[in-house]
């Protein structure tokens, strides 16, 4: 045994909606499972280890990776759970990464999912805070949120037709992806003219609420061409979750994936990320993310992202697009939201993305964001690293 | 599996309540006590690793309390849910990828703040199962029941459990619940749930305890003789408590053989010379002993009282005490390793057993052992 390198070779997601009583979060996993070993041609037989997660109090079930294992097929296996909060898909597949490249086990099963539509997403979310410092103030999921987009706002002059201008390109790209929970392209004036849910945030800004799973099936370096043709290889992953309470973050600017993503380009030797990267599946859970993390990211530099964006780059046919899959905004089962970035990225690559697909895609770039303004980053690459 | 070690442990003491203590606290203090021991900084600490559970947290996104006490804030880090020994795994994986030197690996619990009966029958399937009623504690009674009946093992032999492990915890100055029984003490103790008595029962508890994983160039800097992980494996069972033979833990014994076989290990009995396992309840420990393989099946009771999983016994199991002794649930696990690491290294203080060189440690997720992790360290 010893370090190996790491592909995606499969992946599968199920049918995506705001509410999926037609199944129990078992059975619902399983959709998912069914779909990226058939995707991958091969049985759980085949399958060395598992792992799952979600976010327990959005279901209200404790120790899920004990309970799913009908749905995961995680009977008689080793399977693990991890979670993060809105990180957790992507935490997953950084985990799946970690367990085939140490060469313990070669093909691994990763599983994000939740049926949001069992829960109280904000009355959970506000108690991943501090219960004396944070949790009365302004936590819960939006609010942070308006506030990066304020800070930001305040600071570049971005104005809120911006913010409205991502919404429209991300609800425009989910209309080309059959798994989208929301496939309705939108105007500008729509979205500034739907309900202001927290200032600047309107709710065609924001994403929705969303009952799905995501299944990615990796596989070390020995069998993943015998699997598939078009490996999605891991180029490289890094992650930060640098905040623990809201008043120390430094809101306007998002540090973790600013840290997160340079780690990476200095891990693989990437110096100009617009012109080396392809496509981008960002973890951007409201509108206005889409210029602020661009900038972070070192897309472009820092107050120039509405400009990049007005200019149609990140639309499809763009210069760098972003979120062909139509993003979070499009749709969003929390557990299964990161994952589904690696996913759509490893679609991408593969030359698998149907109607949503870029053409020639070497590098490719899936996020995670979640927990206090954290991120995950994966970089996935049409060639088997030489490192 | 390429070289890797334990080159640090830190472990606060096993309280009932550490009232002054937040999560970040108790994290903080065995972090600090783990850097020690491994005679290093926040500096050489590649990667981070907590492991922590919702539920028993009471907060979402559990492990956002304990990221900065953990050192996270400018490094990779993760988290599991579950047990500690299941968090150490992952932190080895991270190693063993070659992205990172050395992980920090943290567990913490404060069963002080939560209701283990409410906590324990929301891991129950909601539609099925939940509207029973059953905890963990009616559930293992259940357990407890069918492994008795399948086996022959008697109440009085699992009160020995709760003796032995007890009387141990009297030489571990971090455990909870030192205490010199009898065995009617215990069987005289309340009943909770037939067979279970209060003293076949751990207690609920508040502990953490951090670990350090390192490859083989970074464990030859470090203060302590490195602990080497000779084998690791885990393993689940089915859920639903009617689809299995709650009597027997296949997936404990598909785990251990997974993990001794890495280590080369034919008959674990004769190759280890200590074991700290999950002993949640007494019955545990019996049954944990035979679905290792470290005596053959319904054999436990009389081997225990033989005096053979005493200290001074061939087999030493839970010489600090094990959990009967102190629960601190998501650190129970990850105890176990530290106490093992603590053995290897002859640090073990009046709980050590002379010349232990290689020792099994063993964490539990679910419920009624439905998941296993079973660790082989050696000197």
């Amino acid at each position: 045994m010893g370090k190996k390198r790491v592909a995606i070779v499969g992946t599968g997601q199920t049918y995506h909606k705001s509410h999926r009583p037609d199944v129990n979060g078992q059975e619902l996993i399983n959709e998912a499972v069914q779909r990226a070993l058939t995707d991958a041609e091969l049985t759980i037989g085949d399958i060395d280890a598992i792992v799952i997660g979600n976010m327990d109090h959005f279901e209200g079930i404790n120790y899920v990776d004990c309970w799913s294992v009908d749905g995961s097929g995680g009977t008689m296996k080793p399977i693990i759970k991890l979670t993060t909060g809105g990180t957790t898909g992507s935490t997953l597949a950084i985990g799946g990464y970690h367990m085939v490249a140490s060469g313990m086990f070669e093909k691994v099963l990763i599983i994000g999912w939740e049926k949001n539509s069992e829960s109280d997403t904000t009355g959970a979310i506000t108690t991943a805070f501090d219960p004396i410092w944070d949790r009365l103030v302004f936590a819960g999921a939006i609010s942070g949120l308006a506030a990066e987009a304020q800070a930001y706002m305040a600071k570049y002059g971005a104005t809120e037709i911006d913010g409205a201008r991502v919404s429209v390109r991300d609800r425009k790209h989910a209309c080309n992806n059959p798994h989208a929970q929301l496939r309705k392209e939108v105007t500008i004036e729509e979205v500034l003219e739907s309900p202001m849910l927290a200032d600047p945030i309107h709710l065609l800004d924001v994403c929705p609420r969303t009952d799905g799973a995501c299944a990615v099936i990796m596989a070390s370096e020995d069998v993943a061409e015998t699997i598939t043709g078009t490996p999605d290889w891991i180029w490289a992953t890094a992650n930060r979750h640098k905040y623990t309470y809201l008043g120390d973050v430094n809101w306007g600017e998002l540090d973790s994936i600013a840290e997160a993503s340079r780690e990476i380009y200095a891990k693989v030797g990437i110096r100009e990320p617009r012109k080396e990267i392809d496509v981008i599946e960002l973890y951007q859970p409201y509108s206005f993310a889409g210029i602020i993390w661009i900038e972070d990211l070192g897309i472009v530099p820092r107050g120039k992202g509405a400009e990049y964006i007005h200019s149609g780059a990140t639309d499809m046919g763009g210069e760098l697009p972003v979120n062909p899959s139509g993003g979070v905004i499009a749709c969003n089962p929390i557990g299964a939201t990161g994952l589904i970035r690696c996913a759509e990225a490893a679609l991408q690559v593969m030359g698998k993305a149907g109607d949503r697909q870029v053409p020639d895609v070497n590098l490719a770039i899936s996020t995670g964001f979640g927990g206090c303004m954290w991120t995950d980053i994966l970089l996935h690459g049409k060639e088997k690293p030489d490192f | 599996m390429d070289k890797a070690a334990i080159i640090g442990v830190g472990m606060t003491a096993v309280e009932a309540n550490k009232a002054t203590d937040t999560f970040a606290d108790m994290a903080w203090e065995a972090v600090n006590k783990a850097l020690e021991d491994a005679g290093m900084t926040l500096n050489d600490i590649d990667n981070i690793v907590t492991t922590s559970n919702d539920f028993w947290d009471g907060r979402t996104i559990s492990c956002m309390a304990v990221s900065d006490a953990s050192g996270a804030r400018s490094k990779n880090v993760s988290c599991v849910e579950g047990d500690g020994a299941f968090g150490a795994f992952y932190g080895l994986t991270r190693v063993l990828s070659g992205s990172y030197g050395t992980t920090l690996v943290t567990a913490h619990s404060k069963g002080s703040e939560s209701i283990s009966s409410l906590i324990t029958n929301a891991a129950f399937d909601p539609i099925y199962d939940r509207a029973l009623g059953m905890d963990i504690i009616t559930a293992c009674a259940l357990q407890a029941n069918a492994y008795m009946s399948r086996t022959g093992t008697t109440a009085e032999q699992l009160a020995r459990v709760s003796v032995k492990n007890h009387g141990n915890a009297c030489q571990n100055p971090l455990a909870q619940l030192p205490m010199t029984l009898t065995v009617n003490d215990v069987l005289d103790s309340e009943m909770i749930a037939d067979p279970l008595h209060k003293l076949d029962c751990s207690p609920v508890s508040d502990a953490c305890c951090a670990v350090i994983i390192a490859n083989e160039e970074r464990a030859a800097g470090c203060r302590e003789a490195p602990v080497w992980i000779k084998g690791a494996a885990f393993c689940s069972d089915a859920f639903f408590l009617g689809d299995r033979d709650l009597s027997r833990a296949p997936a404990l014994t598909q785990a251990a053989k997974k993990a001794f076989d890495m280590a080369g290990i034919e008959r674990p009995a004769d190759d280890i010379d200590v074991v700290e396992l999950y002993d949640a309840f007494t019955y545990q420990e019996l049954m944990w002993l035979e679905a290792m393989g470290f005596c053959e099946d319904a054999q436990a009771g009389k081997k225990l009282e033989n005096g053979e999983f005493d200290r001074n016994g061939t087999l030493p199991v839970n010489p600090s005490g094990g959990l009967l002794s102190g629960h601190p649930v998501i650190a129970a696990g990850l105890i176990r390793m530290a106490e093992i690491v603590k053995q290897l290294r002859g640090d073990a203080g009046a709980c050590q057993i002379a010349g232990a060189r290689r020792g099994v440690a063993h964490g539990a997720n679910g419920l009624c052992g439905q998941s296993h992790c079973v660790w082989v360290l050696e000197k």
